[in-house]
């Protein structure tokens, strides 16, 4: 069962050039007590994705068309009451800024107190609480800090008081924005650890953004591969990471240092530029820096099926079949 | 031949408002740290999130104050440097921050917040269109950019927009807190080809804070681990991935995580909770989660020891390569 289903879904932004293409046909499924990654190039449209399915999206930007259906229900359809509701209930959300998530006039004891004003407990319980949750993502000193400003707590810290914040809620979806790149390795891992044993625990789906490919290989389930605003491949972790179908994939992974054990002062890199957002190419979106390119790309490829349960959008997957 | 930076014994310490900790009224979140940044070289500072990194740097930058210490850039002393006169040094010394779009003041467009700089250094008679084109291109976002304002772009746009700002001025040192978090592997490796490229030819120093091991294995020379607002390890970056000598540097190393779903991972699983700065472990501050601690480690506290060309903080180094030959 999906919890998160998104079919197609276009947002574009309106600038003073036209509107900007960020998101198209976009689709991607959330399976229920699974852990889906995201990733992809700086700027296709993560993070535009995310905003569109909680709808805490810009004030330049429109949904073209598509659904997001959260339990089988269209979330687009839904009014921002109702929405404001879900979040931080259902759905709960840590942004890619720590610093959209706290308010810095209030210190994080009355943050945590706060974001609990549902639940019927005491003052003193919610703060109890609120201390378990720190010491949970391994913030020392617990109860003193509570009195403490964002401010006066490291980058790191705040990323991970924004996930114990998310976490309070028992949501059945936690949608993280790049929630670890403040964190040393060894609490990255501890996180992780984290975050898995609580999946089990409540049994909660997790939409895990990341540009840290093996942060993806570790905690995620499967992961989704965009590109310049499109889907370009999906699959298990294991199926995209060891045979990638899309050649962006492919080159993405190339890029990536982990792989390379030899110290190099010239990393590689995927050479050439996203297309721009606002006057798109008519064919296939990573054609411009593809080294597969030939001249079934001048067309738009659809979505092909790789395998069972891995998908790409490249015209060589229908050309190695018939071939 | 001295170094470009000489920071010696450097503490900054916060004083905590009334209330918010019962007992001491002050932490120190830097807690004695000596380091020499060379020209032209790159030192990267790694540790544990808490442990004083972005602190020390803004230290550094002038924007926090050294309670107790030395920094000296060329000679030149700047701790309680007066701000007239640390203004002048702005054009050498420049600092990219770890918060990417909070750092970019929301009011300010792209173009105005690159080329900010010189307007600061009173330079503005220079062709500030071209000028934020050409830093522009430098980090790879197109010159229509110039026109938007930091909430209408990505994260990782926001990141490279800190890169130009910061390479405005040819600075001669960089400060740079987690200057990749944020970007796609892709982009990494651009961005720090583009840093490696103007180091050969500008000399520029750099100062790099990073989680990122595999950023720290490729671009720095030299590398310093903290922890709880000290050095715990410094050496040659290879020397020290190939053998790290502190037990915390040894479980840093091994949690790096690898981008293959089916990595056999060699893990080092610390104990206990990270350690309270307003209760500093005694004996080893690391020895509350060390997974070799002994008897002595409780009680003496290990001196920074110096080997080859390293230095380190621990009574055992090493001591895992010695209890394996033990258990095999
Ligand atoms: N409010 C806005 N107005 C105009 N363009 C925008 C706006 N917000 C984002 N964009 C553009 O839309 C595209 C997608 O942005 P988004 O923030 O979704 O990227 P992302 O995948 O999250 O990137 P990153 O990994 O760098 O955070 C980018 O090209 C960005 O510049
Ligand atoms: N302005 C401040 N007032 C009071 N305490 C502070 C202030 N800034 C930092 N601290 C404290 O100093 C310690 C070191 O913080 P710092 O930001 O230097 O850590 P860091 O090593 O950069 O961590 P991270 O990797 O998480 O960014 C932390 O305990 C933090 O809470
Ligand atoms: S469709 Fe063509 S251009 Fe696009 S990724 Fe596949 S081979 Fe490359
Ligand atoms: S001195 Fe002892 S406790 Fe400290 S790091 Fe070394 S072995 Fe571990
Ligand atoms: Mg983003
Ligand atoms: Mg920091």
């Amino acid at each position: 069962m999906a919890v998160l289903d998104i079919r197609d879904l276009s947002v574009s932004y309106a600038t003073p050039r036209g509107p900007l293409k960020a998101l198209r046909n976009a689709s991607m499924t959330i399976s229920e007590k699974k852990i889906t990654g995201i990733v992809g190039e700086s700027g296709c449209g993560k993070s535009t994705l995310i905003s569109s399915i909680i709808r805490l999206m810009a004030p330049n930007a429109k949904v073209g068309s598509g659904e997001v259906r959260f339990k089988g229900e269209n979330l687009l359809a839904r009014s921002e009451n109702e929405m404001r509701a879900l979040r931080g209930t259902e759905i709960s959300m840590v942004f890619q800024d720590p610093m959209q998530t706290h308010n810095p006039v209030l210190t994080v004891g009355r943050q945590m107190i706060d974001i609990q004003y549902r639940d019927k407990l005491s003052k003193a319980e919610k703060r109890k609480r609120a201390a378990e949750m720190l010491a949970l993502v391994g913030i020392p000193d617990p109860e003193a800090r509570l009195n403490q400003y964002p401010f006066e707590f490291s980058g790191g810290m705040r990323q991970r008081i924004a996930i114990a914040m998310a976490l309070m809620a028992k949501p059945s979806l936690l949608i993280a924005d790049e929630p670890t790149t403040a964190l040393d390795a060894t609490l990255e891992v501890q996180i992780i650890k984290r975050l898995r044993e609580l999946q089990d625990e409540i049994g909660c789906s997790i939409l895990f953004i990341s540009h840290h490919l093996g942060v993806i290989a570790e905690l995620c389930d499967e992961v989704v591969v965009m590109y310049a605003g499109e889907v370009v491949e999906s699959g298990t972790v294991r199926d995209v990471f060891h045979n990638p179908a899309h050649p962006y994939t492919r080159a993405l992974l190339e890029c990536d240092p982990g792989h390379i054990k030899v110290r190099t002062r010239n990393l590689p890199t995927i050479p050439g530029n996203i297309p721009d957002l606002v006057s798109l190419p008519s064919g296939c979106i990573f054609a411009e820096r593809c080294d597969k390119r030939h001249e079934a790309c001048e067309k738009r490829p659809a979505m092909g099926t790789a395998g069972p349960g891995h998908h790409a959008a490249c015209h060589l997957i229908a050309e190695r079949e018939t071939a | 031949m001295s170094a470009l930076l000489e920071i010696r014994d450097v503490f900054v310490r916060f004083k905590l408002r009334g209330g918010v900790f019962s007992s001491a009224g002050t932490i120190d979140a830097v807690s004695g740290v000596s380091l020499d940044i060379e020209e032209g070289k790159t030192y990267g500072i790694v540790g544990e999130s808490g442990s004083g990194k972005t602190t020390l740097a803004r230290a550094v930058a002038g924007l926090h104050h050294a309670s107790e210490g030395s920094i000296l850039y060329r000679g030149q002393e700047l701790v309680d440097l007066p701000e007239a006169e640390f203004r002048k040094l702005r054009r050498e010394i420049v600092m990219m921050f770890q918060d990417p779009i909070g750092s970019l003041s929301p009011r300010l467009t792209i173009k105005s917040l690159i080329t900010e700089p010189f307007r600061i250094q009173g330079m503005s008679d220079r062709d500030l269109e071209a000028e934020a084109k050409r830093l522009l291109t430098m980090v790879g976002l197109p010159p229509e950019f110039a026109a938007r304002y930091p909430y209408q772009i990505s994260g990782g746009q926001a990141r490279r927009v800190g890169v130009a700002r910061a390479l405005a001025l040819d600075p001669k040192l960089l400060i740079a807190d987690e200057p990749t978090a944020g970007l796609d592997v892709s982009i990494q490796g651009e961005m720090l080809n583009l840093l490696a490229r103007l180091q050969d030819e500008l000399g520029l120093a750099i100062m790099i804070i990073t989680h990122n091991l595999n950023v720290v294995r490729h671009i720095t020379d030299k590398v310093g681990i903290m922890y709880l607002g000290k050095l715990v390890e410094e050496g040659p970056t290879e020397e020290v991935f190939a053998r790290p000598q502190h037990p915390y540097t040894l479980a840093l190393l091994a949690a790096n995580p690898e981008p293959d779903p089916d990595a056999q991972l060699m893990r080092v699983e610390l104990q206990g909770e990270p350690p309270s700065i307003l209760r500093r472990p005694t004996g080893c501050e690391f020895h509350t989660r060390c997974p070799f601690v002994q008897l002595r480690c409780s009680t003496e506290v290990p001196a920074w020891t110096v080997v080859h060309e390293g230095a380190h903080r621990c009574h055992f180094p090493e001591i895992w390569i010695k209890e394996e030959a033990l258990t095999s």
